[in-house]
């Protein structure tokens, strides 16, 4: 499986995702943002950081860049791309996911063990993961997922929801809430399912050592799915 | 403008200072040049008051690459790799604008590191507070936490470990200390001495603005009422710019192009280019109209004291500039050739056609002053007794809630969680144990460091507290696994015009360097920090101990979560009691005379060393120091962390049970262990002559003093997280 992330300005988990694929199978190749081209790919990751400072709003001018319009027709083409924290914030300003990412509740920087609930696997990223709660690290300022009543009730209607953060047992509720999202939710898909972007970092959770390693269960099983 | 005594004076200078620059010159300086002496000769960069005491310090060892005199030191972590770290105040700043004050010590410290090649690994810090009930504490402490990690986040580099202290001497004066770990293969460092004639010097990063000017003379002096007039010194930090100056400098790094090279910190062009050119016993001439200016109709003066972040100079090979040009466009970043090499051994600067400055660098480095200040040596306060009335209506347990929800000792989630401690990928010990830890990226080794200071120790004693930080620092890199390396030292004190102040800095300076002598820690770089002082008030001396050490193989790394029910807690080191200068005396019988607690340095060595043994023979399931409230603070906190309990039998060679729990003895870990390891783990103890006490058995979620005293571990836990969190919510 050939995988590709981009690197913009800013951007400071690339390298983390790049050896997070590589482990567990892609033939990963990074890309750099002011290329028009992308190499033939079957998985486009934006990654995490700063891009271009997170000045203007995060993720807005790094959703201009030059690669993107590579990433937008990749997308629409039914290619699988996945936006990782700031990845998710620049998917966010492309309009290849619906919503916006405003800034975390409290007014804080939050870095933390998570748990999440899959709310939907018939789709590419989550098929066939045996869990229904997930142990994913966040690491995010701007975090707090909002859309209008409306879009809510679409992505509700259309099962776009990925994720929602709950506790260990999968309850889903205000107080396991990090950072003020709507209805608690952490990730969410296009129409089509193709487009994942969620705020956690499963790449920070691949060798037990580390955080966890809920991570390597999803990496493997991504995989899989693609093959 | 006219160049006198005044104006000299003005620029903090002192009176004598001025006559001899006019000696050294033979004429009166013009005021471009008056602003490079001032920023040269002050006690930021000039170290005028410090260096005959810091010439004292051990700095080398078998695995010292680089001590002090570069931009960060350099060690040696076996097989290629090597790494590069430092630590630096950033205290008035922080205190006149806590965000960017904050924020730019942080930068300023990672491109001091990756200034010689290295990647940053990780960043530590050490900032203490006055005391929470005064009214800029709060906010302080808020701006400073947003501050590191708006910067440190940014760039992607995790932030492991930390302390943080309050104490109403810092009412006035909050210290902020940035540490930053960088790895680098042994062959690939960069240094910033010059080389060649005719050499291009190449200014890249940030535009020069108007920011920052004088900010080294400000960190020079004390602070008065009017100190809120000098926000403007204060710079203003921005990370992306560094992120892609430090991505730029190692692309260009991988090659063979750089010659030298050396950030713009403190004094910024000034003092980056006497620098390059003193080390190289060579002269440097710059046409400052090539600088890249932020803003129209910059002069000179501004030009050189400019403080604006994120800027290097470097010296280029002939001919490399187009190369290395390719590298800084890419990534956005600013690139002019604004100068050259000289043999002239002089700074000479030009500005429209006009020489501005023609300087011997001679004269504004080893000929810069150097005081033999006057200082009083401290006296070993008398031991206080305690009396029996005074403690016999203490409930252990209640003094043990209270310390654990003491604002020194509390968990301090409230701000790690602010900080991306786990980006890279590598961070296999967070922050909050003893300290942190992260592996070399794609290797079985692993790094730990932390960073520690204990004042009140140094304030009653300097002499044993200087010795004492850093033997914890030795404690806490062993209480991991790791074998204890080297040193950093940022060195906060008072005034140096002061005897008293003057005094403690010396005697902190022979404590630190006595005790990294014995234990073979070597000092390989540092800062200096005085003015720490309001008025007449200074800091207690505050002298910042960072510390580092390797781990050969990570999955030997130790925590300090209690692991098992039924297995034994032990104590190595003997417990003789000593309550002086404790937390117990200090805050539950508001005692605050006598002296701390002796430091052994046979007895740290060898109780280090032969715990480190157990470590690698992987008998030890789980390890802390006993430092600020002694045993019993110690254990509740093992407990806290593991979600376990203990039954403690409290030995019968101290009568006094609070003597024995709270007491602030050195020299002291808690161990766990299986209990069918005892004999081996007590034969390899007593072989090495390490006293220790079987202290109890790891239970269920209780504490137990001697079968009756008991409390739960979710009450000292709730103790324990919520004083900040509460403290900074309210």
């Amino acid at each position: 499986m050939k995988s590709s992330v981009i690197t913009f300005p800013g951007s400071n988990c690339d390298r983390d995702m790049d050896v997070a694929l590589k482990k567990f199978g892609f033939k990963n190749k990074m890309v750099w943002h002011d290329d028009a081209e992308l190499p033939k790919s079957d998985l486009v990751v934006l990654p995490g950081g700063f891009s271009y400072g997170d000045y203007l709003r995060c993720g807005s001018m790094a959703s201009k860049s030059k690669i993107m319009q590579s990433v937008i027709n990749f997308a629409n083409s039914g290619g699988m791309v996945m936006g990782i924290c700031n990845g998710f914030q620049i998917l966010v300003e492309t309009g290849l996911v619906p919503g916006v990412l405003l800034r975390n509740k409290y007014l804080e920087f939050i870095c933390k063990n998570v748990f999440v609930k899959i709310n939907d696997k018939k789709n590419n990223y989550f098929k066939n993961v045996s869990n229904e709660i997930l142990e994913f690290h966040i690491a995010h300022n701007e975090g707090n997922y909002f859309c209008t009543n409306d879009q809510l009730k679409e992505i509700e209607d259309n099962n776009q929801i990925a994720i929602n953060y709950c506790d260990k047992n999968g309850k889903i509720d205000d107080q396991f809430n990090p950072n003020g999202s709507i209805n608690n939710i952490a990730g969410i898909f296009n129409k089509a399912k193709n487009v994942l972007g969620m705020m956690p970092h499963p790449e920070r959770m691949i060798d037990k050592s580390l955080s966890g390693e809920d991570g390597s269960l999803f990496f493997k099983n991504l995989i899989n799915n693609l093959k | 403008m006219i160049v006198n005594e005044q104006v000299a004076v003005d620029h903090g200078l002192k009176k004598d200072e001025y006559a001899k620059i006019c000696e050294l010159l033979k004429r009166t300086p013009n005021i471009t040049e008056l602003g490079i002496f001032s920023a040269m000769w002050n006690e930021h960069c000039s170290y005028k008051s410090s260096r005959l005491h810091l010439k004292k310090l051990p700095t080398k060892g078998k695995k010292v690459i680089q001590g002090p005199g570069e931009n960060a030191g350099v060690i040696d972590i076996e097989d290629d790799d090597a790494i590069v770290f430092k630590i630096e105040s950033h205290n008035h700043p922080s205190f006149i604008e806590p965000y960017q004050g904050a924020a730019t010590g942080v930068g300023g410290i990672m491109r001091d590191v990756f200034t010689m090649g290295a990647r940053p690994i990780a960043n530590l810090n050490s900032i203490h507070f006055g005391s929470p009930q005064h009214k800029k504490t709060k906010n302080l402490l808020r701006g400073v936490v947003h501050g590191i990690g708006g910067y440190g986040n940014c760039m992607g580099v995790p932030t492991i470990a930390g302390q943080t202290s309050f104490d109403s001497s810092y009412n006035g004066n909050i210290l902020v200390n940035a540490m930053t770990l960088g790895l680098v293969k042994k062959d690939k460092i960069f240094y910033s001495k010059a080389a060649g004639l005719n050499k291009p010097v190449i200014y890249v990063g940030s535009k020069t603005g108007r920011d920052g000017i004088h900010g080294a003379s400000m960190a020079s002096a004390s602070f008065d009422e009017k100190i809120e007039e000098k926000k403007p010194t204060v710079q203003v930090g921005d990370p992306f710019t560094e992120k892609l100056l430090l991505e730029a400098c190692l692309e260009l790094m991988a090659g063979d192009s750089i010659i030298a090279i050396q950030d713009m910190g403190a004094a910024g062009l000034t003092s980056s280019s006497i620098e390059m050119a003193s080390k190289g016993n060579l002269g440097i001439e710059i046409n400052l109209n090539k600088v890249p200016c932020r803003e129209a109709k910059m002069t000179p003066y501004e030009i050189m004291l400019s403080e604006s972040q994120e800027r290097m100079l470097i010296i280029l090979e002939n001919g490399k500039e187009e190369h290395a040009k390719k590298i800084f466009d890419k990534w956005n970043l600013d690139f002019a050739v604004i100068g050259k090499t000289t043999k002239s051994k002089k700074i000479e600067l030009y500005f429209d056609e006009e020489k501005v400055a023609d300087i011997p660098v001679n004269t504004l480095v080893e000929n810069s002053p150097m005081y033999d200040r006057k200082w009083k040596k401290a006296k070993l306060p008398k031991k206080n007794r305690i009396k029996k009335d005074d403690i016999k209506h203490l409930k252990i347990i209640d003094v043990l809630k209270k310390t654990l929800a003491n604002p020194n000792v509390c968990s301090k989630e409230w701000i790690w969680q602010q900080y991306d401690h786990t980006v890279m990928g590598d961070t296999i010990q967070k922050p909050g144990g003893d300290a942190g830890v992260v592996r070399v990226h794609g290797t079985d080794k692993a790094v730990a460091a932390c960073v520690d200071s204990s004042a009140v120790y140094c304030w009653a004693h300097p002499l044993t507290g200087g010795k004492q930080v850093v033997c914890e620092s030795f404690r806490n890199l062993i209480s991991v696994g790791a074998k204890p390396i080297a040193i950093t030292n940022c060195l906060n004190f008072g005034s140096p015009e002061n005897e008293e102040n003057m005094g403690e800095f010396v005697e902190c300076v022979q404590g630190i360097g006595e005790a990294s002598d014995y234990l073979k820690f070597p000092v390989v770089s540092g800062n200096v920090s005085f003015y720490n002082q309001t008025k007449d008030q200074g800091i207690k001396p505050t002298p910042a101990i960072g510390g580092v050490g390797l781990i050969s193989d990570y999955k030997n790394m130790v925590t300090m979560n209690f692991k098992e029910v039924n297995n034994l807690v032990l104590v190595i080191g003997k417990t003789e009691g000593h309550i002086d200068q404790s937390l117990f005396a200090r805050t539950i019988l508001d005692e605050k005379n006598g002296p701390p607690p002796e430091v052994n340095l046979f007895n740290e060595k060898n109780n280090g060393e032969t715990l480190l043994k157990l470590i690698n023979n992987n008998l030890i399931k789980s390890a802390h120091d006993v430092s600020l409230g002694g045993i019993i603070t110690a254990v509740a906190k093992m407990c806290v962390k593991g979600k376990k309990g203990i039954n403690i039998k409290k030995p019968k060679y101290l009568i006094n049970e609070i003597e024995y729990f709270f007491a602030e003895d050195q020299g002291r870990y808690i161990i766990e262990i299986n209990k069918k390891d005892l004999k081996k783990v007590a034969d390899i103890l007593n072989k090495n002559a390490v006293h220790y006490d079987e202290l109890g058995t790891i239970i269920e979620n209780e504490l137990y003093i001697n079968d009756k005293t008991k409390v739960t571990i979710d009450e000292l836990s709730t103790s324990n997280k919520n004083w900040l969190k509460n403290y900074m919510n309210k």
